[in-house]
């Protein structure tokens, strides 16, 4: 009932960036607009869901959506229990959003994964670098255009040589 | 001296044989723990399976102190840097062993950030198939290795250039 309360009191505040309201596996998820993100969680937030259990994204390129991307915040209620999943979308073109770093810390390396996977910036990131694949990695690979098998990159080592004769240990066999 | 009691008390043998002798029984290995198979190598260290019978016992996590270096699960393209650089790092006479499927040929990871088989960027001298090996998988790739060893010539030691 709180969270019912919660929604429609969300979606008249928002009324232009909700989307959609939906009701998956006994979760409800509210389908928002990226660039408002910040102020939609703020609200929630105060309102009594204080954790971010999880920060994830999305690509719909085949499964199709509002945009091409959604980030994907699962919020929790400590209070009573009660879980919300906010689905943010971003468009293919520019596909950048508020951090939400300042709300929950814990957005930091997560906003930093999803960047590094997705390619979706976020507006008012601390430090938004790469945070699993290294520095100088071109592509961003768990979007679903992206090879399953990479560009090359696990290919692309120099050949470091014994450096001291070449038939070591292979005299005979 | 007598001729008897130096039959008794000198031993001859060549130096390269007494050499390789002492290296194949007492390597120094240093494990490059990186997934599954690290942990099922810690197995072979403890007393069923009891890799000091063989000598190598004396696990060093300094490259510059040993002289086997056993890769144990997949190598990732951020991690294969840091392979090559620890293999430079180790000393000669050194040896490599491959262990398992992973750092063999990716093993069931076919995938952008996994190295297909850490043969194409260093010297591998032994594979041991698995996933993971069992121990008595990992002691008879070591003992493959000292055959190996075993037969080793001080001229195999020549640098690249100097012939
Ligand atoms: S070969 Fe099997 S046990 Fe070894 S690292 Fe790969 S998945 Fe793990």
């Amino acid at each position: 009932m709180f969270l019912q309360n919660l929604i429609t009191k969300v979606t008249e505040q928002f009324s232009d960036s909700i989307l959609d309201t939906t009701e998956f596996r006994g979760e409800t998820v509210l389908h928002i607009k990226g660039e408002c993100v910040l102020e939609v969680l703020e609200v929630l937030k105060s309102e009594g869901f204080h954790f971010l259990a999880d920060l994830t994204a999305v690509d719909n390129l085949e499964m199709g959506g509002f945009e091409r991307y959604s980030v994907v915040y699962h919020l929790l209620n400590h209070g009573n229990g009660e879980r919300l999943v906010v689905k943010a979308y971003v468009p293919e073109n520019n596909p950048n959003l508020p951090s939400v770093e300042s709300l929950w810390k814990t957005a930091d390396w997560q906003e930093r994964e999803v960047y590094d996977l997705f390619g979706i910036t976020f507006d008012g990131h601390p430090n938004l670098i790469r945070i699993m694949n290294p520095d100088d990695f071109k592509g961003h690979p768990l979007r679903k255009d992206y090879p399953r098998i990479g560009k090359g990159e696990r290919k692309d080592f120099p050949i470091v040589e014994r450096n001291i004769g070449t038939k070591i240990g292979r005299s005979e066999s | 001296m007598d001729r008897r009691e130096i039959k008794s008390n000198f031993l001859t043998t060549t130096v390269e044989s007494a050499v390789n002798w002492a290296r194949k029984n007492s390597l120094w290995p240093m494990p490059f723990g990186t997934a599954c198979c690290g942990v099922e190598l810690m197995a072979v260290l403890a007393a069923r399976s009891d890799i000091a019978r063989f000598g190598a016992e004396a696990i060093r996590f300094s490259p510059r102190q040993s002289d086997l270096l056993i890769v144990a699960g997949r190598i990732t393209i951020k991690m294969m840097p840091v392979l090559q650089r620890i293999y430079q790092q180790m000393p000669e006479p050194k040896w490599v062993i491959s262990m398992g499927a992973c750092a063999s040929s990716g093993g069931v990871f076919d995938t952008y950030s996994v190295i297909q088989g850490i043969d194409q960027f260093i010297p591998v001298d032994i594979y041991i198939p698995g996933c993971p090996p069992r121990p008595e998988g990992i002691l008879d790739g070591l003992i493959k290795l000292q055959k190996l060893i075993e037969k080793e010539k001080f001229s195999d030691y020549s640098l690249p250039n100097s012939s």
